[in-house]
C-alpha cells in the first residue's frame, strides 16, 4: 500500500476545497510535504505538522477567516489542533444560551441534600481486539501444558463496567541464550541461571511465576559470537523439554542474521505454537511470517512508535503473506518511564482505540518490552549524577518500581503481554491486573481509616 | 470548553483589534482563548467596560461561562506556590492534551511531636528532581488531625504554614477544622472532608472561610447531592474523593469510580460532577505487610490514577522509591502532546571550554539533550557540545531509524566550524551511537571515540581517555 503524500499544492487545494479563499500574497517557504496514510498522523512528525498547521492559522488570522477551517482538514486528517472539536458552521451562530443565571445564593444552610442520581455514561465500541492464543498442547499437536489467549477486549483494559475482559494481561520472563548486560538488581536474582537457558527458563515459570517465557537468542548476532542458526535452535529445543509454558523466542536483532534464525526456529517448534519475535518493516519481514504461517506460529508484528507503521506492516503482514487474524501480535515500542513513556502510551492507546472503534488493521493485541524500563539511570544508577537532586536513595528499591510502573502505565493503554524481568516487577503488575481485573476478592474493612491513623 | 469555534468567542469581544492582549487581532486572541493559552480576562477593554456598563458585565460573564473548561479549575494556596487543579478537557491526551498536573500533598499529623513535623516538611520543601532541563518538586503538605484537639491542630497547621506551601487540612471534626480554619483560610488551604455525616458543618465551614473543600463519599449518589447542594448554597470551589480503597475489590472499585466520575463530567456533561477529583494513596498504609510493600503498593496506587483522572493526591511516602516515579509519570503523563520536545541543534560551549578540550556529540531531543547537558554542566566537565537534530529522537532510536548519520555529523561539524574553535579533530560520540564509529571517521576524518552508554558517566570516561594517549 503506497504512502500518500501530501505536497503543499494539494493542502491549499484542500484550503480552497473548505472555502477558504483570500490566499493572495501568501508565500510559504521550503518544500514542506505532509505524509499521511490512512486517517491518523504518524506521532513523530505530529511537531512539525503543527507547525505547519500553526502557521496557516496565524495566516488566516490576518485574512480574518474562521479558524474552523483549520480544524475541519486537522480533524480530517486525524490530528488534534487546540479544539478539536470540529468548526461549528460558519454562520455566526448566536451563542448558546447559557444556562440560566443561577440564583443569588442562600446562605442559609439547607436542611438536607438536593437529591441526585448518578448516572454514569455508557460507552460501547463496535469492534474488539482479536484473540491471539500462544502455545500449544496434546490435544493441538503440541507439547504445552497450557496455552496463553491474550486479545479479546471490547472496551478500553480494565473496563469491565463496559464490557466483560476475559482475558488479562500475560507476562513472559526474558531468557537469554548467553549472558547479557544486566542491572545488577536484576543479575542478581539470575546468577545461578545465567550459563544455562533451560534452567533459566525453569526458575521464571516455578520460581517467579512467568505465564511465558521468552527466549532471546542472542549469540547469532554476527557483532557477537555469530552462532548458526541451526546451531542456536538446539537452546530453543532444550527450553521446550525443560519447561511447559508457551514460549515466544527472539532473534539478536540483526536485521540480516534474524530472518533466518527465526525461520529455524519456527521449523524446530513446529506445532508448538511459539510466537516469533519479531518481524520489522527493515528486515524481511516476509520471510519471518511466512515461517511463523507455514508451521502455525504466531508473529510479533514490531514498529518504532508510529501507528501509520504499524498499519503498514500489519497489513503487509495480512495482505502479503495472508497471515490468519489470529496470528498477530504487536509491539508499537516501549520507552520507558521518564523517557519518551508518554510517547509509548499515547501511541498504544491510539492504536488500542483505533481497534475498537473498528481499524482491522490495528485491533491486535499489544506486547511490551517493559525490561527497557531497566535503561532508566534512575532504575539502576547508583546515584543522581546532577548536581543539586534530592539523593536518590536505595537503587535496589528504585529499579523495580521503575520496571512495575512503566507496565503499569502502559497496561492502561491497553498492553495485552508484557516482556519483563524483575521477579518483584512481575508479582506487583500480576497483582495489580489480577485486582483491576476484578479477580481479587476482599478487600480493608475501613478504607477511611488512614484519616486517623498514627504512625 | 462549550465554545468551539474561535468566530464565537470573536462575537463577544470589542473587534477592535487594539492588540492590548498581546494578539494582532481580535480573531488570533479568540483562537488563544479557545487553545487556552489566553484567558477572557486579557481583554483589558472588554474588563474596562464591564465595570461601566452591565450589559457589558453580562456579555462577559456570558463568555466567561462559555469558555469555562469542562471540569472546573480550583486554586489551593496564594501566591507564587499556589497551585491549580482540575480544569481538564479530554479524557485522552491525543485529544488535546491534560492541563494540571495531579498534585502531590505530603502527610503529616499533629501527634507527631514537632522535630518529626519540621523534619517531613523540610524533606517536602526541599525535594528536588532534575529532569528536562529543570528541577521537578512537590506541591504541598497535609495536615492531619489525630488529636482530635482543636488547640493542638491550630497549633500544627500554624507551624507548617510556615513553610510556605499549600495546604490540605485533614479533619472530619468541624470544631478541629474551624481553629485551623481560624489561623490559617487566608492562605487558602483545601479543607478534607465533608461527608453525609458533618457537611452541614463543613459547608457552613467552606462559605464562612472561602476555602476549597473535599467532599467525600463512596456512593456516588450522595457524592453527586453533596455537590449540587453545596453548588446551590454557594460554594465555588469543590472537589470530589470517591474514596480511595487500597486493596482488592476496593481498589477495582475505587478504579471504576473515579473513571465513571470524570467520564460522565466530560462525555455525559453531567456538570454535578465535573469538579477535580482527589485519590489517596496514603490508604496503602493500611494494609498489612512492611514497609516497603506498603510504600510500594502507594507508588502503584499513585500510578494508577495519575494516568487516569486524579487532580489531587494525599501521600505518605517521602522516599524516593515512590517520590521519583510518580512525580515523573506525571510529568510524562500530563506532557502537552502538541508541544514538540526538541531543542535548537548547533554547538554548545559547556563551562567555558579551551581549544584542548573533548567535543561531544548528542541528539536534540529535549530530554536526551538536557540529560547530557546537565552531566557534563555539573560535573565540572569542560568541552564543546554539538547537538544533532534528529527531529527530537533520542540517540538509539535515531541511530536505528537512520536520522543519526554520518553524513549528518559532518554537516553539523561544518556548520558549526567547530574545527576553527578546537585544536584536534578528536569526536566523542555516545556509546548507544557506537555502530557509526566507522562511517563517521571515514565521512568526516575526525578520529571517533566511543564514549560510555550514559552520560552519566562520562566524567569517568574522560579520567581514562582523555586526553587521549596516541
Amino acid at each position: 500500500m503506497a504512502t500518500k503524500k501530501f505536497t503543499l499544492d494539494e493542502f491549499l487545494e484542500i484550503l480552497k476545497k473548505y472555502n477558504v479563499e483570500e490566499l493572495e500574497g501568501v508565500t510559504i517557504e521550503g518544500d514542506l510535504e505532509i505524509e499521511l496514510e490512512g486517517s491518523a498522523i504518524d506521532i513523530s512528525a505530529f511537531s512539525s505538522l503543527y507547525a505547519l498547521l500553526s502557521e496557516f492559522s496565524n495566516f488566516l488570522y490576518h485574512a480574518n477567516m474562521a479558524l474552523g477551517y483549520m480544524q475541519r482538514l486537522s480533524a480530517m486528517l486525524g490530528i488534534p489542533t487546540p479544539s478539536i472539536q470540529p468548526a461549528a458552521p460558519q454562520v455566526p451562530a448566536a451563542p448558546e444560551v447559557p444556562a440560566a443565571v443561577e440564583a443569588v445564593p442562600e446562605l442559609r444552610i439547607p436542611e438536607k441534600l438536593i437529591e441526585a442520581k448518578f448516572e454514569p455514561y455508557k460507552a460501547e465500541y463496535p469492534a474488539s481486539i482479536e484473540e491471539v492464543t500462544i502455545g500449544a498442547t496434546k490435544a493441538d499437536g503440541g507439547s504445552r501444558d497450557y496455552v496463553v489467549t491474550l486479545g479479546g477486549e471490547k472496551s478500553l483494559a480494565f473496563y469491565t463496567f463496559d464490557a466483560e475482559q476475559k482475558h488479562l494481561p500475560a507476562i513472559a520472563i526474558d531468557v537469554f541464550d548467553r549472558k547479557p548486560m544486566l542491572a545488577k538488581a536484576v543479575r542478581m536474582h539470575y546468577e545461578d541461571v545465567l550459563e544455562d537457558p533451560a534452567e533459566w527458563a525453569k526458575k521464571c515459570v516455578k520460581k517467579f511465576g512467568a505465564d511465558l517465557v521468552t527466549l532471546h537468542l542472542i549469540s547469532t548476532d554476527p557483532l557477537l559470537e555469530d552462532k548458526p542458526a541451526s546451531e542456536a535452535v538446539k537452546v530453543l529445543e532444550d527450553v521446550l523439554q525443560a519447561v511447559k509454558c508457551p514460549i515466544i523466542v527472539g532473534g539478536s536483532g540483526n536485521k540480516e542474521k534474524d530472518p533466518e534464525v527465526l525461520e529455524k526456529a519456527a521449523e524446530v517448534a513446529e506445532g508448538e505454537r511459539i510466537m516469533l519475535a519479531s518481524a520489522t518493516l527493515d528486515m524481511d519481514w516476509e520471510r519471518i511470517a511466512n515461517a511463523a504461517k507455514k508451521y502455525g506460529h504466531v508473529v510479533l508484528s514490531w514498529t518504532q512508535m508510529d501507528i501509520n507503521n504499524q498499519k503498514t506492516l500489519n497489513r503487509y503482514l495480512l495482505k502479503r503473506v495472508e497471515m490468519p487474524r489470529d496470528s498477530i501480535v504487536m509491539d508499537p515500542t516501549t520507552a520507558a518511564l521518564g523517557y519518551g513513556l508518554d510517547y509509548a502510551f499515547t501511541n498504544m492507546e491510539r492504536i488500542r482505540i483505533s481497534g475498537l472503534k473498528g481499524d482491522t488493521d490495528l485491533n491486535f493485541p499489544i506486547s511490551s518490552g517493559t525490561t527497557n524500563a531497566w535503561g532508566a539511570r534512575e532504575a539502576w544508577m547508583i546515584d543522581s549524577p546532577i548536581e543539586g537532586d534530592t539523593p536518590w536513595g536505595p537503587r535496589e528499591l528504585r529499579g523495580p518500581i521503575w520496571e512495575i510502573v512503566t507496565g503499569l502505565t502502559l497496561s492502561l493503554a491497553g498492553v495485552d503481554l508484557f516482556m519483563m524481568m524483575h521477579p518483584g516487577a512481575v508479582a506487583v503488575l500480576k497483582e495489580v491486573f489480577n485486582t483491576l481485573g476484578g479477580r481479587v476478592s476482599g478487600g480493608i474493612a475501613d478504607p477511611g481509616e488512614w484519616i486517623f491513623m498514627e504512625g | 470548553m462549550k465554545i468551539k469555534s474561535p468566530l464565537e468567542v470573536y462575537n463577544y469581544l470589542p473587534r477592535t483589534n487594539c492588540g492590548e492582549c498581546g494578539y494582532d487581532t481580535c480573531m488570533s486572541f479568540a483562537a488563544h482563548i479557545l487553545d487556552r493559552s489566553a484567558k477572557v480576562e486579557d481583554c483589558k477593554p472588554l474588563v474596562e467596560e464591564a465595570k461601566k456598563d452591565p450589559k457589558i458585565k453580562e456579555k462577559l460573564d456570558e463568555l466567561l461561562e462559555l469558555t469555562a473548561p469542562e471540569i472546573l479549575e480550583v486554586a489551593i494556596g496564594t501566591g507564587d506556590s499556589a497551585i491549580k487543579i482540575g480544569g481538564e478537557e479530554v479524557l485522552h491526551r491525543h485529544e488535546l492534551t491534560f492541563f494540571n498536573p495531579t498534585a502531590f500533598f505530603y502527610d503529616v499529623w499533629d501527634t507527631l511531636d514537632d522535630r518529626a513535623i519540621d523534619e517531613r516538611c523540610s524533606r517536602v520543601v526541599e525535594y528536588r528532581k532534575f529532569y528536562v532541563g529543570k528541577f521537578l518538586t512537590l506541591d504541598g503538605i497535609a495536615v492531619r488531625c489525630t488529636s482530635g484537639d482543636p488547640k493542638r491542630f491550630r497549633e500544627v497547621v500554624k507551624k507548617v504554614a510556615g513553610y510556605g506551601k499549600p495546604m490540605v487540612l485533614v479533619s472530619l471534626d468541624a470544631d478541629c477544622m474551624k481553629a485551623a480554619l481560624e489561623e490559617v483560610a487566608e492562605t487558602r488551604p483545601l479543607i478534607y472532608a465533608a461527608t453525609e455525616g458533618n457537611w452541614k458543618e463543613f459547608l457552613e465551614l467552606s462559605l464562612d472561610y472561602n476555602v476549597p473543600v473535599v467532599l467525600r463519599a463512596k456512593d456516588l449518589d450522595v457524592l453527586k447531592s453533596m455537590a449540587a447542594t453545596f453548588r446551590q448554597a454557594g460554594v465555588k470551589d469543590i472537589v470530589l474523593d470517591p474514596v480511595t480503597d487500597p486493596l482488592g475489590e476496593g481498589l477495582k472499585g475505587t478504579f471504576e469510580r473515579v473513571i465513571q466520575l470524570r467520564r460522565t463530567a466530560i462525555a455525559g456533561e453531567d456538570k454535578d460532577v465535573a469538579y477535580p477529583i482527589m485519590v489517596t494513596p496514603i490508604a496503602a498504609w493500611l494494609i498489612d505487610g512492611d514497609e516497603v510493600t506498603k510504600s510500594y503498593w502507594e507508588a502503584v496506587i499513585a500510578s494508577m490514577f495519575i494516568v487516569k483522572y486524579a487532580d489531587v493526591m494525599i501521600f505518605r511516602s517521602i522516599d524516593q522509591h515512590v517520590v521519583m516515579p510518580t512525580i515523573t509519570l506525571r510529568f510524562n503523563i500530563y506532557t502537552d502532546p502538541r508541544t514538540p520536545v526538541q531543542v535548537e541543534p548547533g554547538l554548545r560551549p559547556i563551562n567555558d571550554p579551551s581549544p584542548e578540550d573533548p567535543v561531544f556529540i548528542t541528539t536534540n531531543f529535549a530530554l536526551t539533550y538536557y540529560t547530557v547537558e546537565s552531566d557534563l554542566t555539573s560535573g565540572g566537565i569542560k568541552g564543546w557540545l554539538l547537538v544533532l537534530d534528529t527531529g527530537g529522537l533520542g540517540v538509539e532510536v535515531s541511530v536505528a531509524g537512520g536520522q543519526f548519520t554520518a553524513s549528518k555529523v559532518k554537516e553539523l561539524i561544518e556548520e558549526t566550524k567547530i574545527a576553527e574553535k578546537v585544536n584536534h579533530k578528536i569526536l566523542v560520540i555516545p556509546g548507544l551511537a557506537a555502530r557509526l564509529q566507522g562511517a563517521i571517521e571515514d565521512e568526516t576524518g575526525w578520529k571517533v571515540l566511543v564514549g560510555p552508554m550514559d552520560s552519566g558517566r562520562i566524567k569517568g570516561w574522560l579520567e581514562n581517555n582523555w586526553p587521549p594517549q596516541d
